[in-house]
């Protein structure tokens, strides 16, 4: 494939693709994401490659490994297209009847539909299943549509048209005002205005400027940023160079995990490609600008994926994190600008540039705009990747979306955010997903996990759990967190123990009040926010655990 | 160098660009308790002893005094209520390791604080990581560094290195805020059990040469 040199080659290029596409022709979409590769999706796949082989239909039907469809709790998942039917928890022994049934036959296969739980209402089509129904794919759903390795099965879908027309058409001043105007705000945690860092990046002083993927995803229950990326790689990498054309950026990091290599792998793969075609590289596209990405691992410790201490790390040092009293945009990565972004958050660029900020400020709430990723998981019916505008009220995600709680039990609290976010309780389930009313709730969104709590849950004992992961996962630089930590984990070990006593309980509010206002980075500062929450919704836990000895 | 003034306890003190808060008041005869700070290292950040409160454009925020770069019109607070609890609070923390330091037993009485209020665990390191910064920073051999993260971080000399370089050095030996034991007890460990100890440099070595 020879560069592409314009913005009109593009369209050259992406016309000729589709001519060769029948959107008709029948193909098999079977998820090759890590949830269903656990369930055995690889031996679906060799099954279908060795069907299809076997009846000589490789021209009439098109194998894709996909990235996760979402619904993992059903995996190995499979959609055939043209009509998108979905079968579930698919096996080896399932493939032959579906090809000579549904594929040739027409027929759908009733034992691999859904059935609803609850009403026992059967339905066969990705749109009619209340689990993908409810939720507003924007970014997800091309999942399904893509073989991650195929750089035009992207092009296929629009791809790369949003970085020609901030090249070509807008500039970076233009791109700049789109995002702030659009109110995209990080997804990582903080909930962070994406322009407002990009326009301090932009204007820190220096010609050598960074940008930076955030794909460490160390949140233990999250899953949403490996399945984007790994399903959808160049959707993220094209938001990367719009964002490294409007910052003026000419090198950019991708800070990934070292323990899954099949994103590794389409990452790669997809840098390769998009070197290949002209995306990266110099003169993108013609336009006269050079820009390309280095990929690093990531330190296995959930703190490397604070933003000071990930930087350190890709300068190949110790991950610990540096005081931030000046913004890691304006000195970062060697002191330079550096403007770091989730996953999540740079895969919203393409589509904001392609469709306006009136578009995507159109969806959500007054101050959070878009969809969100979550990582539906816990004591539910349908575990699984989750895309919903801002505004879904908890309740819809939890029942319209996740099926409710199994095994007929009731709901006790749904907890956001991992070891650095809150529980809310039941009672306040009608609470909209929003940035802001989910921290008030002392529950932040955080990076996308959704934990949803059954009434036999021990709160003191989730409180314990996440102090236990930060105490090993925290670098213990300084004082605060590495030793408040360690004494609140103690008094909860011993309050889980029946062991606790009078007292206990403001101790550890003491502690958790020291680290909250003295901790060096946001580790320890939160680190007591899973305590503080459920003591403010559900204190008598507490108060039972040193009753009860 | 411009000259910045800004305001502690209630005293304008006269500093200049590239000062931190601690530099400052220390340079007014204004005390901020330290423990991981040393004249001739790099900040670091570590202890946050010397946690202040300061307040710009009416906003006020707790921050380490040994890494805060003075600007213009800063107000610094180096006592207030919640400073001491905070500081009470951390000595308490560092007693349950170290309870015979002569250093925290003068800051303890100094804040109230408590040297039983946790169960010992005497380590007796308090993690300030002096030692592994002079050796880094000051005499560049890189003979001790940090192991493992969190609650199991530890000092470790690295006996390839140490054999050749500490016994006619010795100079962090000193530094320590414990006693001089420390860095004595884990470099003879180191010596005299290199393959044994689990701290040899093929491990997970970390070192805080990355301020
Ligand atoms: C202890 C800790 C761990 C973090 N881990 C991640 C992570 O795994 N992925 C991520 O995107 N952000 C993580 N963050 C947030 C980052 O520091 C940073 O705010 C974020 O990557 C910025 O991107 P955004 O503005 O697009 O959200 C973490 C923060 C802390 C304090
Ligand atoms: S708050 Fe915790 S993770 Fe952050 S620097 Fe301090 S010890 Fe390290
Ligand atoms: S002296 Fe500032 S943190 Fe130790």
């Amino acid at each position: 494939m020879p560069r592409i040199n314009s913005a009109a080659e593009l369209e050259t290029l992406r016309k000729d693709i589709l001519s060769r596409r029948d959107p008709g022709k029948p193909a098999i979409a079977i998820c090759a994401g890590t949830g269903c590769l656990g369930l055995g999706n690889d031996k679906v796949i060799s099954a279908f490659q060795e069907e299809i082989k076997k009846r000589s239909l490789e021209a009439q039907i098109e194998i894709r490994a996909t990235g996760c469809h979402g619904f993992c709790e059903k995996g190995p998942n499979v959609i055939l297209y043209p009509e998108e039917i979905c079968y579930l928890q698919v096996t080896p022994e399932d493939v032959p009847e579906i090809v000579s049934e549904t594929l040739l036959g027409k027929k759908v296969i009733d034992r691999l539909i859904y059935t609803d739980p609850m009403t026992g209402e059967k339905a066969a089509h990705q749109s009619e299943i209340p689990f993908y129904r409810n939720q507003m794919r924007n970014l997800i759903s091309n999942n399904t549509r893509i073989d991650p390795s195929s750089i035009e099965d992207y092009l296929a879908g629009g791809g790369y048209s949003a970085l020609s027309k901030a090249l070509f058409e807008m500039g970076p001043k233009q791109v700049l005002e789109e995002i702030k105007k659009a109110n995209l705000r990080g997804r990582g945690g903080g909930g962070f205005p994406a322009g407002l860092k990009w326009e301090t990046a932009r204007n820190a002083p220096g010609e050598e400027k960074y940008v930076i993927v955030n794909a460490h995803e160390g949140e233990p229950g999250a899953f949403m940023d490996r399945a984007l990326f790994t399903g959808n790689p160049h959707c993220v990498l094209e938001g990367l160079i719009i964002g490294a054309h409007a910052i003026g950026s000419h090198q950019g990091f991708i800070y990934t995990r070292h323990d899954t290599p099949q994103l590794k792998a389409n990452i790669d793969t997809a840098l390769a490609k998009t070197r290949e075609y002209g995306f990266l590289g110099k003169n993108i596209l013609g336009s006269g600008f050079d820009f390309d990405v280095e990929v690093h691992f990531d330190v296995g410790i959930f703190v490397s994926g604070e933003s000071s201490a990930l930087m350190r790390s890709i300068e190949g040092k110790n991950p610990e994190p540096r005081p931030k009293y000046i913004r890691t945009s304006v000195s970062g990565i060697w002191d330079k600008p550096s403007n770091l972004n989730n996953v999540e958050t740079w895969a919203n660029v393409p589509q904001i540039i392609s469709k306006g900020a009136a578009w995507y400020t159109g969806i959500g709430t007054e101050r959070s705009k878009g969809t969100k990723l979550l990582s539906l998981s816990g004591n539910i019916c349908h575990t699984g990747v989750v895309e919903v505008p801002f505004g879904t009220t908890l309740r819809e995600i939890v029942y319209g979306i996740g099926g409710g709680i199994p095994n007929g039990k009731k709901l006790k609290a749904v907890h956001f955010g991992g070891p650095m976010g809150g529980s809310v309780p039941e009672s306040l389930l009608d609470t909209p997903l929003d940035f802001d009313a989910m921290s008030k709730l002392g529950a932040p969104i955080g990076a996308g996990g959704m934990l949803v709590l059954d009434e036999d849950t021990n709160m003191v004992e989730l409180t314990r759990f996440y102090l236990d992961f930060l105490t090993n996962e925290s670098c213990g630089k300084c004082v605060p967190c590495r030793e408040g930590i360690r004494q609140m984990l103690k008094i909860l070990t011993k309050m889980c123990e029946g062991k606790g006593k009078e007292g206990d309980i403001e101790l550890l509010e003491e502690i958790a009040e020291v680290a909250g206002a003295a901790s060096l980075c946001s580790l320890g500062k939160t680190a007591s926010d899973p305590l503080k929450g459920t003591l403010r919704y559900f204190r008598e836990e507490y108060e039972a655990s040193i009753k009860g000895k | 160098m411009s000259e910045i003034l800004l305001q502690i306890d209630g005293k304008a003190v006269k500093a200049k660009q590239g000062m931190t808060v601690l530099d400052a008041a220390r340079s007014a005869d204004i005390a901020i308790p330290t423990l991981c700070h040393h004249e001739q290292l790099e900040p670091y950040g570590g202890c946050r002893l010397c946690t202040v409160e300061i307040e710009t454009r009416g906003r006020k925020r707790l921050v380490a005094g040994c890494l805060y770069p003075v600007e213009p019109d800063l107000i610094v607070r180096t006592r207030t209520e919640k400073i001491d609890s905070i500081r009470k609070m951390i000595l308490e923390l560092l007693l349950a390791h170290a309870p015979d330091s002569p250093q925290l037993q003068d800051l303890a009485r100094e804040y109230r604080a408590d040297r039983d209020r946790f169960e010992k665990e005497a380590s007796f390191c308090v993690l300030c990581g002096l030692c592994i910064r002079y050796c880094a920073e000051i005499k560049k051999k890189y003979a001790v560094g940090f192991i493992n993260n969190g609650a199991r971080r530890e000092i470790n000399f690295i006996p390839e290195i140490a054999a050749g370089e500490c016994w006619n050095c010795k100079e962090c030996f000193p530094l320590c805020p414990t006693s001089y034991l420390q860095a004595a007890y884990h470099l003879t460990e180191a010596l005299a059990f290199p393959s044994l100890s689990s701290r040899s440099a093929s491990k997970r070595l970390v070192t805080t040469t990355t301020l």
